[in-house]
C-alpha cells in the first residue's frame, strides 16, 4: 500500500484487525475512525465485555470506593466495530494476512494493530498459585476477587514484590487498617523503576504507614493449610509470616507467545516497532502492514540514545495508539513519529508519585526542589551529565519543566536555585540493582554469511 | 535569539487609547518573544514562552525577590498565596482548597448549581420589557460578587461597602507613579486596611461557631496540615474576594460583546445550550478577563528562548498575547467555539493556575446562556463600548445593548 490512490481506497473499505483489545486497542479503533476510516474494524480479545482501565484496579477498586465493573473506559465516539470477544488469538499468518483465533477461525486484514499487553507474572510454583488466598491483579475479575478477600478482614496480608503496584495494594491495606508484610527482593521498594535514593524514601513512608517492610529477601514458599487455604509463608533467610492473603506483584509478562511463529521480531522483551509504530521483522527490518502500540509495544526514543524501551504506562499506551493509527491510515510522507516522553503516576500512602522521562537511563540523582523529609519534592536524574528524567513527590506541578530540560537535553545537575531549595543539592549516584538481575538469555541465532544471506531466526528457550 | 527593546510597544498596550484592541499590538510585541524594557524589566509574549515561565521553578510570585519593586505592588501584612511561593504558597492553597473544590469538598460547584441559577434568573427577571441594559452594572458585576460573598459568608448588606473597596483596590493594582495621581494609590491602601479589618470582624465571629461558609470552615478546620492563622484567613478571604469580583464580570461581559459581534454564534448559543461549554473555553482564549500577569521575579539567572533574565528582575506575562499565538492555535484570531485544540492561558497554568476556573467558568455558562435566551433581538449600542482603565483585567465598564423591537 504504497500510491496514493490505493490508501484512499484502503481509508475507504479496507480491513483493519485490532488484537488486544483493552485501552491502547480502543483508542486506536476511536483515532482510526476519527481519522476517516470506514472500512471494516474487527476487535479481537480475549477478555470478555467492554474495555475497562486498569489504573484504578490497585487503587480505588481494592478500597472498595468504585466497584470493579464501573471502570469502563469512557468512549470518545463510536468505533463501529465488530467485537470478537472472549477468544485470544493464537497466530498470525503474515504470507495470507489474517489472524488465527484458538477456536479456529481466521480473520483477514489489510493491516492489523498488535495491543496484547501484558499478563501479571504468575506465582512460580502452579500449586502453591492455586491456593484460596494467593492473587494477582490484573484484571477487573483479579481486583474484584482481592477486594472481597480484602473486605472479609484478612489477619495479615503478604505483598510479594514492592514495584509501583505491590506497593499500591500495600497503602490499601493500610488505608483499610488490614496488616501487611511486604517482601522485596531488592533493598527498597521502587528501586527498580526509580533508584536506590528515592527506594529510601519510599521505604520510610511505607513503614511510616505500619508496613512490615522486608527488603534483601526473597519468598521461598507459600504454604497451605488441609483445606487448600493460605497459611504461611516462608522466606529464604528462614523467617516465616502467617498470611491468609498473598499478592504477587512480580511485574508482567508481555503477551507475544501467540506471535511465536509470525516472523515478527517478538519476544519476551515485547515487539520491537519503529518510532511509526510499525513492527519489526525478525530481522530488524520495518513491516508495513503491521503496527504495534501499548505495553507490549518495544519502541525506539531518539532523546535515550534511540534505545528501544517498553513502557508499562497509561499515558504512553493512548499516545501510541494514537500514532499507530494515524500512521495505519497514512502515505510514507505524513508519517507520525511517536516521540512524546514517557510519563506515569501512581499514588500509595497519600502521596502522589509522577515521574517523566526514563529514570533507569540515569547515573546520578539530585533532590531539586521542596523536601525529602516532608515528602514533597522534585529529584531530577542525569546521565553523563544531561537531565534524563525527573520524579515527584506530592510535587507534580513541576514536572513540565523537567520535561523542557530532558527534552533539550539541558545539564546536570540543574544549576540555579528555586525559591524551595532543598536542604541538600549534592547529587548521588543513582544506584539500581545491577544488570545482572536484568539480564536476559540469547533470543535469536543469525545465520548466513552474504548480506543477501544473512537472516535472525529465533531462539526460544524454556523459562 | 537577541532581545530588541519595544518599549514602545507596552507603553502602547498600556495606554488607555488600546484598550478597546490591544490585540495588534500583542502580534508586534511577539516578534521579540522575550524583550527587555528599559527598566531592566522583561516582556513575555508568546505562548511557549510564557507557559515555561509559568512552569519554571527558578521564578517567583513573591514581589519580596524583585530588585526594584514598584510601589503599590507591596501589600503590608501577609501576603496571599498567590504572591507567596513553595512551600508557604502550597501549604495555603492546599488548606483554601479543601474548603473549594475536590478530593476534599467534591460536590462545591455542582452543589451551587442551583444557587447561580436562581441569582442569575433574578437578574434577568428585571430585564423583561426593559428596552435598554447594561450588561455590566445589571447583570455580570452584580452577579459573581453576590456568589462569592454567599461562598465566604459575607452578609448582602454589607455589600456595597465592598464594592467600594474593590474598587478602590483594583484601581491601585496597575498604579503608575509616572502617570496617576498618588491619591489613587493612597485609596487603594487605604481599601486594603478596610478590607481587612472588615473580614477580620467577620472572622472573629466565627471562631467557635461554625457555619457552611468558607471562613467558618477555615477558621475551624482540622485537616493534616493543621491550621490558617486569622492573618493567613484574611490574606486568603481578601485575595479570593477580589479575584472571585474582577475577573468573572470581564468573562460576562466579554463574552456578551463577542456574541453580539458574532452574531450566527449567538444564534446557535440559543439553538444548543450545550455550545456554551466550548464557547467559555473559547472566550477564555479569545477575550480573557486577565491579560497580563503583571509580576514574577527571577529568583535566579534563567534563559529563557536564548535570551538570559538577571536574578531580581520583574518579568510581565502577556498571557492575552500567548493565547492569540499563532505559533500555537491554528487562525488564532478567529472566534471559533468549535475549536478543540484550545489550551489557553486564561487561569495561567502551573502552581498559580487559577483556584477559582471550576466556578467561574459555570457561572459564565450560565450567565450567558440564560443571557441569550431571556434578551430579545439584542443590539450592541456603542462598538466599541467604553473600557475599564486596567490593562491587566481588561473589560469594558459599561455594555449597553438594547432589545425589542428597533
Ligand atoms: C493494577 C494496575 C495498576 C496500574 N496503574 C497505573 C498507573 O497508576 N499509572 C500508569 O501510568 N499506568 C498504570 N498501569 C498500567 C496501565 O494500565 C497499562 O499501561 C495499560 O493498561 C496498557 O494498555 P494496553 O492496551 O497496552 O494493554 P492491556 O491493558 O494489558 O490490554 C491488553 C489486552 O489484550 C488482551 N490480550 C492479550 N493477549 C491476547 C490474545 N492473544 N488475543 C486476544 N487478546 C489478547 C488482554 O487480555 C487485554 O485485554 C496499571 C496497570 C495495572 C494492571
Ligand atoms: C473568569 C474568571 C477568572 C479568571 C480569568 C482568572 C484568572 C486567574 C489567573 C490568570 C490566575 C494566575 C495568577 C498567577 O499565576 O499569578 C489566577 C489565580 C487565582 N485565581 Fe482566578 N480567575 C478567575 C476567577 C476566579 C475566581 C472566581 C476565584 C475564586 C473564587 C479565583 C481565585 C483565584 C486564586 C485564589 C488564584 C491564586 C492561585 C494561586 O496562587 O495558587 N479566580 N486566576
Amino acid at each position: 500500500m504504497t500510491s496514493a490512490d490505493n490508501l484512499q481506497a484502503f481509508k475507504r473499505a479496507g480491513r483493519i484487525v485490532v488484537v488486544g483489545a483493552s485501552l491502547a486497542g480502543l483508542r486506536a479503533a476511536e483515532a482510526l475512525r476519527g481519522e476517516g476510516f470506514t472500512g471494516s474494524l474487527t476487535m479481537i480479545g480475549d477478555e470478555l465485555g467492554e474495555p475497562y482501565d486498569r489504573p484504578p484496579l490497585s487503587k480505588q477498586v481494592l478500597t472498595g470506593w468504585v466497584p470493579a465493573d464501573n471502570t469502563k473506559l469512557p468512549r470518545r465516539r463510536d468505533v463501529d466495530a465488530e467485537w470478537l470477544l472472549g477468544v485470544p488469538a493464537s497466530g498470525l499468518d503474515l504470507a495470507n494476512n489474517h489472524v488465527r483465533l484458538a477456536d479456529g477461525r481466521e480473520v483477514p486484514f489489510d493491516r492489523v494493530l498488535i495491543s496484547t499487553g501484558v499478563r501479571a507474572r504468575p506465582w512460580f510454583v502452579e500449586s502453591e498459585a492455586a491456593l484460596d488466598g494467593v492473587f494477582v491483579v490484573r484484571t477487573r475479575e483479579h481486583a474484584e476477587a482481592l477486594q472481597r478477600a480484602l473486605a472479609a478482614g484478612p489477619s495479615r496480608v503478604l505483598v510479594i514484590g514492592a514495584g509501583f503496584t505491590g506497593s499500591e495494594i500495600a497503602s490499601v491495606c493500610r488505608e483499610r487498617d488490614i496488616p501487611v508484610t511486604v517482601a522485596e527482593l531488592a533493598p527498597a521498594p521502587l528501586v527498580g523503576a526509580l533508584g536506590a535514593m528515592i527506594g529510601d524514601v519510599a521505604a520510610d513512608v511505607q513503614r511510616a504507614h505500619g508496613v512490615d517492610l522486608r527488603c534483601g529477601v526473597k519468598v521461598t514458599q507459600l504454604e497451605g493449610d488441609a483445606q487448600g487455604r493460605l497459611r504461611r509463608a516462608h522466606f529464604d533467610d528462614g523467617t516465616t509470616v502467617d498470611a491468609d492473603v498473598a499478592v504477587v506483584a512480580l511485574g508482567g509478562i508481555r503477551n507475544t507467545d501467540w506471535l511465536r511463529d509470525s516472523g515478527l521480531a517478538a519476544g519476551v522483551w515485547g515487539i520491537a516497532c519503529d518510532t511509526g509504530c510499525r513492527a519489526l521483522d525478525l530481522n530488524g527490518l520495518v513491516t508495513d502492514d503491521v503496527f504495534v502500540a501499548g505495553d507490549v509495544a518495544r519502541c525506539p526514543n531518539p532523546i535515550y540514545e534511540y534505545r528501544l524501551i517498553s513502557l508499562e504506562h497509561w499515558a504512553n499506551a493512548v499516545e501510541q495508539a494514537e500514532v499507530a493509527a494515524h500512521n495505519m491510515v497514512s502515505g510514507q510522507a505524513d508519517r507520525w513519529p511517536h516521540l512524546t516522553l514517557p510519563l506515569f503516576w501512581s499514588i500509595q500512602f497519600g502521596i502522589n508519585i509522577k515521574s517523566v522521562g526514563v529514570p533507569t537511563f540515569a547515573d546520578e540523582v539530585v533532590v531539586t526542589q521542596g523536601s525529602v523529609p516532608d515528602h514533597r519534592f522534585v529529584a531530577a536524574y542525569g546521565y553523563r551529565g544531561r537531565v534524563t528524567a525527573a520524579v515527584s513527590f506530592n510535587n507534580a506541578k513541576w514536572l513540565d519543566h523537567y520535561r523542557r530540560l530532558i527534552e533539550t537535553a539541558a545539564p546536570f545537575p540543574p544549576p540555579c536555585p528555586t525559591p524551595d531549595q532543598p536542604a541538600d543539592t549534592k547529587p548521588v549516584p543513582v544506584d539500581f540493582p545491577g544488570p545482572a538481575l536484568l539480564a536476559q538469555g540469547a533470543t535469536v541465532v543469525v545465520t548466513g554469511h552474504d548480506p543477501s544471506e544473512r537472516r535472525v531466526t529465533a531462539a526460544y528457550q524454556h523459562r | 535569539m537577541t532581545t530588541t527593546q519595544t518599549p514602545d510597544t507596552l507603553r502602547r498596550i498600556l495606554d488607555y487609547s488600546s484598550r478597546a484592541d490591544p490585540y495588534p499590538l500583542y502580534a508586534e510585541l511577539r516578534e521579540t518573544p522575550v524583550a527587555r524594557q528599559e527598566d531592566g524589566s522583561f516582556v513575555i509574549s508568546t505562548y511557549r514562552e510564557i507557559s515555561d515561565i509559568l512552569h519554571n521553578p527558578h521564578l517567583s510570585s513573591d514581589t519580596r525577590n524583585l530588585s526594584c519593586p514598584t510601589e503599590g505592588m507591596q501589600a503590608e501584612g501577609t501576603p496571599a498565596f498567590i504572591n507567596l511561593d513553595p512551600p508557604e504558597h502550597d501549604r495555603l492553597r492546599r488548606l483554601a482548597m479543601r474548603h473549594f473544590g475536590p478530593p476534599h469538598t467534591p460536590g462545591l460547584v455542582t452543589g451551587m448549581e442551583g444557587a447561580l441559577t436562581t441569582a442569575v434568573g433574578h437578574l434577568i427577571d428585571d430585564f423583561a420589557g426593559k428596552e435598554r441594559i447594561d450588561v455590566v452594572d445589571d447583570f455580570a458585576y452584580p452577579f459573581p460578587v453576590a456568589v462569592i460573598c454567599h461562598l465566604l459568608g459575607v452578609p448582602r448588606e454589607d455589600e456595597p461597602r465592598f464594592h467600594r473597596w474593590v474598587d478602590d483596590l483594583i484601581n491601585s493594582i496597575d498604579y503608575n507613579p509616572k502617570t496617576d495621581p498618588k491619591e489613587k494609590l493612597d485609596k487603594g491602601v487605604q481599601a486594603r486596611k478596610d478590607l481587612r479589618q472588615y473580614l477580620g470582624g467577620l472572622l472573629e465571629r466565627r471562631h467557635g461557631h461554625p457555619g457552611d461558609d468558607l471562613l467558618s470552615r477555615l477558621a475551624n478546620d482540622d485537616g493534616p496540615d493543621g491550621r490558617m492563622t486569622d492573618e493567613e484567613i484574611v490574606a486568603t478571604a481578601n485575595l479570593l474576594l477580589i479575584a472571585g469580583h474582577e475577573t468573572t464580570v470581564n468573562l460576562i461581559t466579554n463574552g456578551m460583546l463577542t456574541l453580539l459581534r458574532h452574531p450566527h454564534v449567538l444564534q446557535r448559543l440559543c439553538e444548543e445550550p450545550d455550545l456554551v461549554v466550548p464557547l467559555v473555553e473559547e472566550l477564555l482564549r479569545y477575550e480573557p478577563p486577565v491579560h497580563i500577569i503583571p509580576w514574577r521575579a527571577a529568583y535566579s539567572d534563567i534563559t529563557v528562548a536564548g535570551t538570559t533574565i538577571p536574578k531580581g528582575a520583574q518579568i510581565m506575562l502577556m498571557l492575552a498575547s500567548g493565547s492569540r499565538d499563532p505559533n500555537r492555535f491554528h487562525d488564532p484570531d478567529r472566534f471559533d467555539p468549535d475549536r478543540r485544540d484550545n489550551q489557553h492561558l486564561g487561569f495561567g497554568s502551573g502552581i498559580h493556575l487559577c483556584f477559582g476556573g471550576p466556578l467561574a467558568r459555570r457561572e459564565a455558562q450560565i450567565a450567558l446562556g440564560q443571557l441569550v435566551r431571556h434578551l430579545d433581538r439584542p443590539r450592541l449600542v456603542a462598538d466599541p463600548p467604553p473600557y475599564r482603565r486596567s490593562p491587566v483585567l481588561r473589560g469594558p465598564i459599561h455594555l449597553y445593548v438594547e432589545q425589542g423591537a428597533a
